[in-house]
């Protein structure tokens, strides 16, 4: 069974064995609104946790998509590209921003689970 | 335009309102605005430039200017021919200082021979009011209307939705303004904007904005528009942000506003910093704002780096996005003159990325303005 993870930026990751799946939040998507840029990182790149890793973009600004876990890309979303909205929409399914393997499985530790993510949004209001 | 922590920020008469139709508050310009509501600053945009939208504008800095030769007074500190105005017509201008930069940019109405009425930006007013009543004290008297909020509203139903409760509306002409009541309640009516859109913006007392603001919401095509849309919908009509695209060491000639400049007072001067600015429209400025159409798909931000085709640094993006009717993303900035022409190739730095774009002729999206 996979197990969903979480950053404090907002990022989800989804283990699936070796390898993760990594997107933005359905809080993340509703802060920064209409999305209509995304860049997704190209396979072979490789991951520092807590770096840049692809970058989203609303109509009112532009935010960086950090890596939640070193590793490196095995895949990006390449339908983002062309149609950004998926973002908002399907923000935990087609909305995916890249596939990575993961260097250390032990940093999995260090995301927070679902029910800490939820506490972590509900003190953000 | 910085933004400031909660507790310090003003709050404009219709900051209830806001709050129950769920805008998501920010501070802009020392005051606590709505960004957008639950619409989204995509859908707000479309719905003014389809049907129409009402802004809170309330921040901005309205005041009278009275006096025996004001118009004369008030050309002192501007580029502008005031004198030929009309009593009703309206004029966009630029305050400026005396090496030619811009201290704000302003709609200047003619009330009648010895009165204007003036609204300037948020964060400009203080600064602009003082320096107003400084420069023309003991000709002129500058009255604050701080008891009066400033609603906008813009798109092509604008005019049909305002003539249910103010009929003569509609047959204003563009840039003009008067006084009417909205019911019961007195307003100064001006036909102009900030969108590209025909629209209005409404001067209303303070104690019954709310009250006119949910009237013109209970039309089926008015949505309430927030600071977002505002932004994305003047940057695709091509008009200038205060603070971004124009400020204090910018000239109207490189900002490409020599048309705010009057024929008469390009021959007379007589304004602060002339000798500055009609140096450089006589014989060119070293920079000059641009539209600048980025050719991927990527939104170039303010302060992206432009360079020309060789790589060299010829420039910066002072305003850029994504623009929702132009459908992709838009930008202006400045770049060195001999860079300034249409269909130049540029190349715009985004996250350490060279993307392809050119000079383009604004307005992105063409202006709608209403005419007679």
């Amino acid at each position: 069974m996979s197990e969903v993870r979480y950053t404090k930026d907002h990022e989800w990751v989804r283990i699936e064995g070796a390898t993760a799946v990594v997107g933005i939040t359905d809080f993340a998507q509703g802060q920064l609104g209409d999305i209509v840029f995304v860049e997704v990182p190209a396979a072979g790149k490789d991951l520092t946790a807590g770096g840049e890793a692809a970058v989203v973009e609303s109509v009112k600004a532009a935010s960086e998509v950090y890596a939640p876990l070193s590793g490196k890309v095995v895949e990006g979303n390449a339908a983002l590209p062309d149609a950004p909205e998926t973002v908002n929409q399907d923000p935990h399914g087609k909305g995916w921003f890249f596939k990575m393997t993961l260097n250390n499985p032990a940093e999995v530790s260090g995301l927070m689970d679902q029910a800490a993510y939820d506490k972590f949004v509900a003190d953000l209001s | 335009m910085v933004d400031q922590s909660p507790e310090t920020l003003k709050t404009t008469p219709l900051e209830a309102l806001h709050l129950a139709r769920g805008g998501k508050m920010v501070g802009f310009a020392g005051y606590r605005m709505p960004v957008n509501y639950p619409l989204g600053v995509l859908k707000e945009h479309l719905h003014t430039r389809t049907a129409a939208g009402v802004f809170d504008v309330s921040h901005m800095g309205q005041a009278t200017l009275a006096g025996e030769d004001v118009i004369a007074a008030m050309e002192s500190l501007v580029p502008g021919d005031l004198a030929s105005l009309t009593p009703g017509q309206i004029r966009y201008s630029v305050l400026t200082n005396d090496d030619g930069g811009i201290i704000d940019d302003l709609m200047i109405t003619k009330v009648s021979d010895g009165v204007l009425y003036l609204v300037v930006n948020a964060a400009c007013k203080d600064r602009d009011f003082a320096h107003i009543g400084a420069r023309l004290a003991g000709r002129a008297v500058l009255t604050r209307h701080e008891d009066a909020a400033l609603i906008a509203l813009q798109g092509p139903k604008a005019a049909a939705v305002l003539a249910r409760f103010i009929p003569a509306a509609e047959s204003m002409p563009f840039m003009t303004s008067a006084t009417d009541k909205f019911g019961d309640v007195p307003v100064r009516l001006s036909r102009s904007g900030y969108t590209g859109e025909d629209g209005y913006e409404i001067s209303v007392p303070n104690a019954q904005v709310v009250a006119v603001t949910e009237k013109l919401l209970s039309a089926p095509e008015v949505e309430l528009i927030g600071l977002g849309a505002r932004d994305s919908l003047r940057l695709e009509a091509g008009l200038c942000l205060y603070g971004s695209d124009i400020d204090t060491v910018t000239t109207p000639i490189e900002g490409a506003l020599a048309w705010v400049i009057g024929k008469r007072r390009r021959e007379e001067g007589g304004f602060p910093g002339a000798a500055k600015i009609l140096g450089h429209l006589k014989d060119g400025a070293p920079r000059r704002r641009v539209g600048v159409k980025p050719l991927s798909r990527a939104p170039a931000r303010a302060h992206t780096e432009i360079q020309n085709a060789d790589g060299k640094k010829i420039g910066e993006i002072t305003s850029g996005g994504f623009g929702p009717s132009y459908n992709g993303p838009v930008a202006m900035g400045y770049v060195e003159t001999a860079y300034a022409k249409p269909g130049t190739p540029l190349q715009l730095i985004v996250r350490g990325q060279s993307q392809p774009a050119e000079v383009c002729t604004l307005p992105f999206v063409p202006h709608r303005y209403f005419k007679a």
